[in-house]
């Protein structure tokens, strides 16, 4: 009994340790389907990728703070039902070994998948996707053996793991559907440098292109076939074109779903005595209470646990942490603070083509957020601004002079 | 394999065995250190590891680079002289018996 948190993941196990950290003293037990403990998936794509870290290195806590805290760990154990006793919060889950697991509170901390790529010869050996350590061991092993590499989708996971291949001598392809790189996450003009600092570095990006047929002989990939009907030679393809929130359990438990597991502020599932954080979610924006939005990355997978951990608790503290986010590409390091979406104006400040530079983005003069490139200055004055509730106005910012940190000024009253 | 000693604001100490080429970061969170959050994973993004390196060890830890200089100036609470960001702070062997205070704030 106690309270089952389902998904060993960086927001099942932030989830956990918050609930200790709580003063709760009933058991945790934190279920997992694959075979490592609670490890940051960030560096996948990244150092791990490129062979500079190990899992040892990332894994996030070690069994003997887990003994510590009394949380149990399951791992490689995957929850196939869950049953809520009289709509909760009691109920058991049963796992795909037929185990029976009762709880008396439950957290759905189950994440993502990636989406498959549906065309044909998507099944060929040498087509990859990239979310577990699993994945990115594999892949690691396939990228050293290849010379061609065509990364399927222009988003952060795409384009970390071309930057990766590039630095190791590969020929890449970047192949995306959409008329620009990362289209969800930044404005355009931030796409355009990253097209340019990727050509610039020897990759190809094809923009509009739809990848229709992927062939090989004896089961292997050796071509990719393009919409508009060009093809080119591969040995690997990574396919990141996003990620599938995973419903399944929510859906067995009548929980409202919606792209993602709805919750509000308090983490409280439609059936407010579950609580969900992390990837597989849907919530109100943080910072503006209006919106639902679906926030994929570590801030929120944190954020939102310790939110949920409180409400298991009996406290009442909304998720209100100003997003942020960091991608690595080369020597690229692209911070984001805010959300962008829906902005009606922007301002760049320092030098695109200096690869140093930052996009403050705005509606009815109101700071949303910031792109930084190499700029963490401007990263942090924004975050600053906007987790004080204060601003820095578009005028003010456009001028490169002055620092931003010291444009920072408190909202208007009303505004 | 170097120690690290943690020391929390109310004066207990944690001595961690760290791994050479880790960082002073990701030593204390693996093991639960608290005060110490490091949510970025050591990318100088969160500023949440912040530590004040103890005089002794301030000449073998080195000085900030600019990218931390900055998130250290706006994204701590109280920086001093000794302030680093732990996740930049890689271990050697040089480095065994590093002592780090551990702010009130992250």
């Amino acid at each position: 009994m106690g309270t089952l948190v389902v998904g060993a993941s960086q927001a099942g196990l932030q989830l956990a340790v918050s609930l200790r950290d709580a003063g709760d003293t009933a058991p945790i037990t934190l279920v997992g389907e694959e075979v490592y403990a609670p490890y940051q998936r960030p560096p996948l794509s990244k150092d791990y990728l490129s062979g500079d870290a190990d899992i040892a290195q990332l894994c996030l806590r070690t069994p003997e703070f887990l003994a510590e805290r009394d949380i149990s760990l399951m791992t490689g154990v995957r929850v196939e039902e869950l049953e809520l006793f009289e709509g909760g919060p009691q109920g058991s889950a049963r796992t795909t070994q037929g185990q029976t697991l009762e709880f008396d509170r439950l957290a759905l901390t189950v994440g993502a998948r990636p989406r498959r790529l549906e065309a044909p010869g998507a099944d060929l050996d040498g087509v990859s996707y990239l979310r577990t350590a699993e994945d990115a061991t594999l892949l690691r092993q396939l990228q050293s053996d290849a010379q061609s590499v065509v990364v399927i989708g222009g988003g952060f996971i795409g384009l970390e793991a071309a930057a990766v291949a590039r630095a190791q001598g590969k020929t890449v392809t970047v192949v995306e559907a959409a008329d620009r790189l990362i289209g969800r996450a930044v404005a355009p003009a931030v796409s355009e440098f990253y097209r340019a600092a990727h050509t610039r570095r020897g990759v190809d990006v094809r923009l509009d292109a739809r990848v229709t047929r992927l062939s090989g002989k004896n089961n292997r990939l050796q071509v990719v076939e393009l919409s508009d009907g060009s093809w080119i030679p591969a040995d690997l393809a990574i396919v990141g074109i996003g990620v599938v929130p995973r419903t399944k359990l929510a859906r067995q438990l009548d929980l409202l779903c919606d792209n993602g597991i709805v919750v509000d502020r308090y983490a409280r599932t439609s059936n407010p005595l579950v609580v969900a954080a992390g990837d597989c979610t849907v919530q109100p924006h943080p910072l503006t209470g209006r919106e639902q939005v679906r926030l994929e990355s570590v801030q929120n997978a944190i954020s939102q646990a310790k939110t949920a951990a409180a409400t298991l608790a009996g406290a009442s503290e909304p998720n209100v942490a100003v997003p942020w986010f960091w991608s690595n590409q080369y020597d690229l390091r692209l911070q984001i603070a805010g959300l962008s979406r829906g902005h009606d104006r922007f301002v760049i400040r320092g030098e695109i083509a200096k690869e140093c530079f930052s996009v403050l983005y705005y509606r009815d003069e109101t700071l949303l957020a910031v792109d930084a490139v190499n700029a963490p200055g401007d990263y942090m004055a924004v975050r600053k601004a906007l987790s004080q509730g204060a601003t820095i106005t578009a005028d003010a910012a456009a001028d490169n002079a002055v620092p931003l940190r010291e444009l920072i000024m408190p909202q208007k009253i009303g505004a | 394999m170097p120690k690290v000693v943690y020391i929390t604001t109310d004066g207990t100490s944690r001595i961690i065995d760290a791994q050479v080429g880790e960082s002073v970061m990701a030593a204390a969170v693996r093991n639960g250190v608290p005060g110490i959050i490091g949510e970025c994973g050591g990318n100088c993004s969160c500023a949440t590891c912040h530590v004040y390196v103890d005089d002794e060890f301030v000449a073998g830890t080195g000085a900030a680079g600019d990218m931390e200089d900055d998130l250290l100036d706006l994204g701590v609470a109280d920086r001093r002289n000794t302030s680093r960001l732990s996740c930049q702070i890689r271990l050697t062997e040089d480095l065994d018996g590093l002592t780090v205070c551990i702010p009130e704030d992250q």
